[in-house]
């Protein structure tokens, strides 16, 4: 048996081989950027069990894992047939897909775009023109707090590039997916996204992770978004990860003044998830609505670890997170909002509840406000509990069969987060998504709300 | 239709219903009265198959079959609806989804084909417009921020799309001004009918002005203790519950 190798060293060690084989016309900030990461990542490691913002993530099985970040190549090819069911059905949408964290150029496509949109992969973008990257990559989502994201700083190769200017609007959605494919050794991606929307531009982007039900590998990803002022940015991320893989996401937001962000979160897959969502307000009059469903099950973990930051005054945010935890599966809320002392007329709300469908399942909700103004409206509110036995013994006595009444139950807790999704396709996805998870079987076959 | 022996029910510790016995054979309608704590509620309840309530003694025959053998949603199926005092709110459930699904789930017990969409619709359509309910109403959550006069309709209304054979109304009449209390009364009325059996569980007699009952029967601390026509109920509006209790003869006499 192979003598187990400790997971940070072998982090540190295999940086040193991916560093030599860089492209030695990377541009030297970004070199440095690396350098600084790797660096940090030494400094810290892994957390601790008891680390305050680890203590409920027992990480030991996924440090258990070799993952290596080379050996990215697929064993089996991916066609584009395979990807049908990661769509959206009749939605259109500019498609970039990435293998193993890799780009794919063929399972990709861009429909029309309007003058002076970007779309592209971020190696290309590397290559191609750095300048546009560099006052962003790496700037909303530092890699001093977070092991993962330093991890994801220092071995980013690709992710996609979105860049819209002033004034544009882009009205089909921009998908992007990541899938795991077969890999000869246990594999982890660090997809970097970068999503520039300019002065009153409008976008929205789809970001889905999936893979197969069989393997074990590890999606790192870090999506940086800047909204311009007056911008709007739509944004899903949709985690189908396969049962036994593992995904640390984390996406931060900078919103200008009078720009409007609508984050969602669907959280489906996976064996240990964990989805960071780090906002901050940098003008006045900033909207935020942070929206997240996790649905797990058997196993499975799921994490939200969300933080809004009001530094600047007027700003609204709205959050509604929910879990629906089955068999002994388990999940955290921690929801952080911090409302600085020069954000006057703040609006924020909070709010996470949890449907526990088994004895055995756990949840840790921990909503949280720190304010230092004093002119703000804030509040919060969890629950943790189970299905209304008044409401299954109501639909029993219409002739609904108790498991559908269960199911119905259990779809309804989902849908006031489904239904804040403004694409039509998108909801009806996501209510297949949900039905199909629903712990007694796909009994409910057709949209339940009105 | 409906046969209740000796009916025993605790709830909790304490037991309520102290050996009920109720005949309704097709066609009428029996109204229970009674004080607050009688027993009313639990009664309509236990009929449609909470578990929480637990029968210790008796029985009940539905249609020559053993009700308290089967799942409420079995009894659902079989013909037996319970209107309810206080309706479940369910958001997220439209109240067209579920209204098709019970209407499917009953017609697969009895081998039938699940509704087609356009006859729902007109059927739906047809009852909405005998309780004077708007259009909207069918896509808003099931009972979703319905006030009390709207729940009772919807319980009705529920009631004429499914078209049970035993229909319980548990104080159908409470929380409704006039107007309401007409179309809700209209609505039963119009469900009538020789094969049709129901039981009207009310506190005051309001409702039996507009529902006559062929039988009206008075329910204290779990027992019936007085049968009689509709001018039994006029007797207790205008005199209260205190000379029945005065004048009831003790219950081991009564089922005697």
């Amino acid at each position: 048996m192979a003598v187990p190798v400790d997971a940070k060293d072998a982090y540190l060690s295999e940086y040193a081989a991916f560093a030599k084989d860089l492209d030695p016309r990377e541009p030297a900030w970004l070199r440095t950027a690396r350098d600084a990461a790797i660096a940090r990542f030494k400094e810290t490691g892994f957390p601790p069990p008891k680390h305050e913002e680890w203590k409920y993530t027992n990480l030991g099985p996924l440090l258990r894992v070799p993952f290596r970040t080379s050996g990215a190549e697929a064993l089996d090819g991916v066609l584009a047939e395979h990807l049908e069911p990661l769509g959206f059905g009749v939605l259109k949408t500019s498609l970039l897909t990435f293998v193993n964290g890799r780009f794919a150029p063929r399972l990709s496509y861009v429909r029309y775009l309007p003058r002076r949109v970007r779309i592209m992969s971020l190696a290309e973008a590397i290559e191609d023109d750095p300048g546009a990257l560099e006052p962003h990559l790496g700037r909303y989502s530092p890699p001093d707090g977070n092991p993962f994201v330093a991890l994801n700083a220092a071995f980013m190769t690709d992710g996609a590039f979105i860049e819209v200017p002033s004034r544009t609007e882009v009205e089909e959605p921009i998908h992007l997916l990541f899938i795991h494919s077969r890999t000869e050794a246990p594999h982890v991606s660090h997809p970097r996204n970068l999503i520039v929307l300019g002065e009153a531009s409008r976008a929205s982007v789809i970001e889905t992770y999936a893979g197969g039900a069989s393997e074990e590998y590890l999606t790192n990803a870090v999506t940086e978004v800047s909204v311009g002022a007056a911008a709007s940015l739509d944004h899903y991320k949709m985690q189908r990860e396969g049962d036994r893989g593992y995904h640390m996401g984390t996406m931060a937001v900078r919103q200008a003044r009078d720009s409007q962000a609508a984050c969602h979160s669907f959280s489906f897959g996976g064996l240990l998830v964990r989805n960071v969502v780090h906002t901050l307000f940098q003008g006045e009059g900033g909207d935020l609505r942070l929206n997240g469903l996790s649905m797990t099950s058997g196993a499975q973990q799921a994490d939200n670890y969300t933080r809004i930051d009001h530094a600047t005054p007027s700003c609204t945010s709205i959050e509604l997170y929910k879990g629906i935890l089955n068999d002994r599966s388990r999940g955290v809320f921690n929801g952080n909002i911090f409302v600085r002392k020069e954000a006057q007329k703040t609006n924020a709300r909070q709010t996470n509840k949890n449907l526990l469908l088994s004895q055995e399942a756990w949840v840790d909700s921990t909503p949280g406000l720190e304010i230092l103004a004093d002119d703000v409206k804030c509040n919060h509110a969890s629950t943790i509990g189970q299905l209304d036995e008044n409401a299954v013994f109501y639909l029993r006595t219409r002739g609904i069969d108790e498991e559908a009444a269960k199911n119905l139950l259990t779809y309804a807790f989902a849908s006031d987060v489904v239904n804040q999704v403004r694409h039509a396709p998108i909801r009806i996805k996501l209510d297949q998504l949900v039905l199909a998870r629903l712990p007694r079987g796909a009994s409910l076959t057709e949209r339940v709300a009105g | 239709m409906i046969e209740i022996q000796d009916l025993h029910v605790t709830v909790g510790e304490k037991e309520i219903l102290k050996g009920i016995d109720l005949s309704i054979r097709p066609g009428e309608v029996h109204a229970i009265m009674g004080p607050n704590g009688s027993g009313k509620t639990t009664l309509a309840q236990v009929l449609a198959g909470r578990i929480a309530y637990v029968v210790t003694k008796g029985r009940v025959t539905y249609d020559g079959k053993d009700l308290l053998a089967m799942r409420p949603e079995d009894r659902a199926r079989e013909g037996v609806f319970l209107a309810f005092q206080y309706p479940v709110e369910i958001p997220g459930v439209s109240n067209a989804y579920f209204l098709k699904a019970a209407l499917n789930a009953i017609r697969k017990y009895h081998g039938q084909e699940e509704i087609d969409a356009i006859d729902f619709v007109s059927l739906v359509e047809e009852k909405a417009k005998l309780l004077a309910l708007d259009e909207s109403f069918m896509k808003r959550g099931l009972n979703e921020g319905f006030s009390g006069g709207e729940k009772k309709k919807n319980e009705v209304f529920q009631m004429a799309v499914l078209e049970p054979r035993f229909c319980v109304l548990d104080e159908t009449d409470s929380g409704l001004d006039i107007d309401a209390l007409r179309l809700v009364a209209k609505g039963i009325n119009a469900m009538r009918g020789p094969t049709r059996s129901m039981l009207v569980v009310t506190h005051y007699q309001r409702l039996l002005e507009y529902v006559a009952p062929d039988v009206v029967h008075v329910l204290v601390d779990g027992r019936i203790v007085k049968s009689g026509d509709a001018d039994l109920a006029r007797n207790l509006e205008k005199h209260g519950y205190g000379w029945i209790l005065e004048e009831a003869p003790r219950p081991e006499a009564a089922r005697a």
